[in-house]
């Protein structure tokens, strides 16, 4: 392969890449539509407690919904270092942003843990069950976010971004927004609707 | 470079046994999909073969009434997801890159992933036959029959396997989407796409969108068999009505998406063999993505018995009706193309024909069941699967019948005989008849679906016995169809490039097409390029061999099937390990990741 990058030929402009990415997004939609409406069913409707209001605690959840926010914004800012073709400011942006999502996780984990300890488990009521399952659904896409992340840190330590690096980072960048953006979803309707 | 330009003249299928295993090109990619699919169908043959035994005489002990259910489940979802849907994903791969005048798809080891991943989810539903353990729950699976206490390990192939065969169709709707907006030749606008290829567009649309919904669906199924939930357990707070739901939102868009493509193909079958463009052409795509919206809309129409109130099943009934008007548009379209052309009857223009005559009957009888009391009446009787098999057998499997004549000699070089072909057509056409007609008189007159046998004196005998004997004169239509292959395969004919003076541009290309598809990006200039090189401009040259570069082969797309088959076999062999699950899925997520590295790393050019 040539050191510049091949020019493919697209009939909409669009890298196939992100084009495709555009078109997974589309896909998980459904599949967190169908995971929020099981929730929003089932949420109100157990047996036995705890019920969402005994243990869902918005001000933590706030803190970590905050900071994976922010790291959308500082995503952006990794793109826009990588366009300018700064790759030190590059990797910085992207460490931050990486930062970012494993605080969320470690906050998701601190809550499924005080959960589990306070007498919700999995399969202790249908409010259990389908909140673990939205959550958890979500948390495995952020930690998903933080491997491609890396793999994109990594590849620039090894300059295997200068070809089309941009266009990589745009991609999984646009993932990256997609599961916050999902994320506030999850946040109003689950954390937020606990006064409704 | 060097490495990846392949020489010229080649055809697709030259190259050794480990070149299909790490195949990218998505014209071997279409005939492995194609040659499994056919596995598959003789199998799920041979299943409605003992299904249809069984109800030939009342009271009959030839399948226990265990077995009976296992049969139809079996048979049920093996033609849906591991027949009719990849025989499509076959054309898919094989004609659309070829109408599109693309070189490859836009994902070619994507591609492969899709392929090895169906063949692991095929392999994995069918693997209940090792041990005699076979989901009995029917293909719609309904709560609570599911749940662990009212069926056995047999659900668990159905739950593991369908997620598997879903994920296989989602990687290649993404694929197949991507390639036919992104990947068409300069020229080729989207109202000048062939229309078979408009309908795989739209049925990827819909697969895209649809099975993220079972998914979900399943896997709640998964979390309540292996590990407590109670999602669809009414005792434990979960809903039985929640899985109903869950599945039509996909099962209905299902139905569209096994019959879009076929009515693509009878769309290019009709045009070439009446020697007219299409009639209606922008109709027919407005049509077709119509069908598109309003299958999304529909769903709850195989749930009026539950009890929705009127006012969703008002709405529900109105909007299954609403479907007629786009499906009436297509119909009265391919007879028009017909109208005053100068007709061809070969065998894949008698499928089509066919398919027009049989799917609306079938499409008739669906719209008797959109009324909610007339369907009270039918629910759950055989005038329901007369019903279903009028437009999946008459419909589907006749336009995929018809497709495989009409493309038959592009794909292999070879002719099929039409001789054969046309003893195949009318054998089919009466078997069929006689086998599915019969089960409206049946269905009206109270016998009930899914049901082991039947007593004396209902007056189901003698229907049930000409039912039979129709499902056996099928049976002879499809040995003499394999027969017609292996015939052909061997001593057919050759085929020239444009065997039927074909309109599209797949046909000027030589048959088989070389390896690169296009030697020459080409310019399209007009709907129905082809056609109209040939005969308004004369411009039409073939084009000479030449050198492309192509992407080279990866084995990483077989290496990650074979990692999410064992991630998926976990859960139904080996010791408990994880809670329920074996090591068997552990080692399954360490292959996946190592060749998910491997595959991010493989220069790849294309």
């Amino acid at each position: 392969m040539s050191e510049q990058a091949e020019h493919h030929y697209t009939s909409l402009g669009v890298d196939n890449r992100k084009l495709g990415m555009w078109l997974l997004i589309a896909s998980e939609c459904m599949l967190f539509g169908t995971l929020i409406v099981s929730y929003l069913i089932f949420r109100t409707k157990s047996l036995v407690g705890p019920h969402p209001r005994e243990v869902l605690s918005i001000p933590i959840t706030t803190v970590s919904t905050f900071v994976l926010l922010m790291s959308s914004f500082s995503v952006v800012l990794a793109l826009y270092s990588i366009q300018q073709d700064d790759h030190k400011a590059f990797r910085r942006w992207i460490l931050v942003t990486v930062l970012g999502g494993l605080v969320f996780l470690g906050f998701q984990t601190y809550e499924f843990t005080e959960f589990v300890h306070g007498g919700l488990g999995l399969s202790t009521n249908v409010f259990g069950s389908t909140f673990f399952m939205l959550t958890g659904t979500h948390g495995a896409h952020v930690a998903v976010g933080v491997i491609l992340l890396l793999s994109l840190f990594f590849a620039s330590l090894r300059g295997k971004l200068r070809e089309d690096g941009a266009l990589k980072v745009d991609t999984i960048a646009l993932y990256w927004h997609f599961v916050d953006v999902i994320w506030i979803v999850i946040f109003t309707v689950v954390y937020l609707f606990v006064f409704v | 470079m060097t490495e990846a330009a392949l020489n010229h003249n080649h055809s697709y299928f030259s190259g050794g046994v480990w070149g299909w295993f790490t195949t990218v090109d998505a014209k071997r990619i279409g005939v492995l999909y194609g040659v499994s699919a056919l596995v598959f169908a003789v199998i799920a043959g041979a299943e409605a073969m003992l299904i249809r035994t069984q109800l030939i005489v009342p009271n009959n002990d030839f399948l226990a009434a265990d077995t009976y259910n296992a049969m139809f489940t079996m048979h049920g979802v093996t033609m849906i997801f591991a027949f009719v849907m990849p025989i499509n994903a076959a054309f898919f791969n094989f004609i659309v890159p070829l109408q599109i005048g693309a070189r490859d798809v836009a994902f070619p080891r994507l591609n492969a992933l899709s392929y090895w991943v169906f063949l692991a989810g095929g392999l994995i539903f069918h693997g209940g036959f090792l041990t005699w353990e076979l989901p009995k729950v029917g293909w719609f699976a309904y709560a609570n029959l599911t749940e662990t206490q009212y069926s056995g390990h047999g659900t668990d192939f159905y739950v593991i396997g369908l997620l598997v065969l879903g994920l296989a169709s989602l990687i290649g709707s993404i694929n197949f989407i991507s390639t036919i907006l992104n990947m068409r030749a300069p020229g080729m606008t989207m109202m000048r796409l062939p229309l078979f290829t408009w309908t795989v567009l739209i049925t990827n649309i819909m697969l895209l969108l649809a099975l993220p919904v079972i998914t979900i669906a399943l896997v709640q199924l998964l979390f309540d068999r292996f590990f407590g939930t109670g999602i669809f357990n009414p005792t434990a707070g979960g809903s039985a009505i929640l899985w109903q739901h869950l599945f039509w939102v996909f099962g209905h868009p299902e139905v569209y998406i096994l019959i879009l493509p076929p009515m693509g193909m009878v769309s290019e079958i009709l045009a070439t063999f009446s020697r007219k463009p299409l009639f209606g052409y922008s109709a027919m795509v407005f049509a077709v993505a119509a069908i598109g919206v309003l299958g999304f809309v529909v769903w709850a129409h195989h749930m009026f018995t539950v009890g929705m109130g009127p006012i969703a099943m008002a709405i529900f009934s109105a909007s299954t009706m609403l479907i007629a008007i786009p499906t009436g548009v297509k119909i009265f379209n391919w007879i028009s193309t017909m109208w005053g052309g100068a007709l061809r009857m070969t065998t894949a223009m008698w499928f089509s024909v066919g398919f027009i005559l049989m799917f609306t009957i079938g499409g008739l009888s669906g719209i008797m069941h959109s009324s909610p009391p007339i369907d009270w009446q039918q629910q759950d009787s055989y005038f329901v699967v007369a019903h279903f098999h009028y437009v999946l057998f008459g419909g589907s499997v006749f336009g995929i019948l018809g497709g495989i004549y009409y493309w038959f000699p592009k794909v292999t070089g070879r002719m099929l005989s039409e001789k054969l072909g046309k003893i195949h057509f009318w054998l089919t056409v009466i078997g069929f008849n006689t086998t599915f007609f019969p089960q409206h008189f049946l269905g009206v007159d109270g016998m009930p679906r899914r049901i082991y046998t039947y007593p004396e004196g209902l007056n189901f005998e003698l229907w049930n016995m000409v039912s039979t004997l129709g499902a056996y004169t099928t049976a002879v239509a499809g040995l003499l169809f394999f027969i017609n292959i292996f015939v052909s395969l061997k001593s057919g004919e050759k085929a020239p490039a444009d065997p039927w003076d074909g309109r599209t541009i797949e046909w000027a290309v030589t048959s088989p097409p070389p390896e690169y598809n296009f030697a020459k990006l080409p310019q399209v200039e007009a709907r129905d390029d082809f056609w109209y090189k040939k005969y308004e401009t004369k411009s039409f040259k073939p084009e000479k061999p030449g050198e492309v570069l192509l992407p080279n082969p990866s084995s990483y797309p077989f290496f990650t099937a074979v990692g999410i088959a064992l991630s998926g076999a976990g859960f139904l062999w080996g010791p408990e390990f994880l809670g329920p699950v074996s090591p068997i899925s552990l080692v399954g997520v360490v292959v996946v990741l190592v060749s998910a590295f491997g595959w991010s790393f493989q220069k790849f050019e294309g």
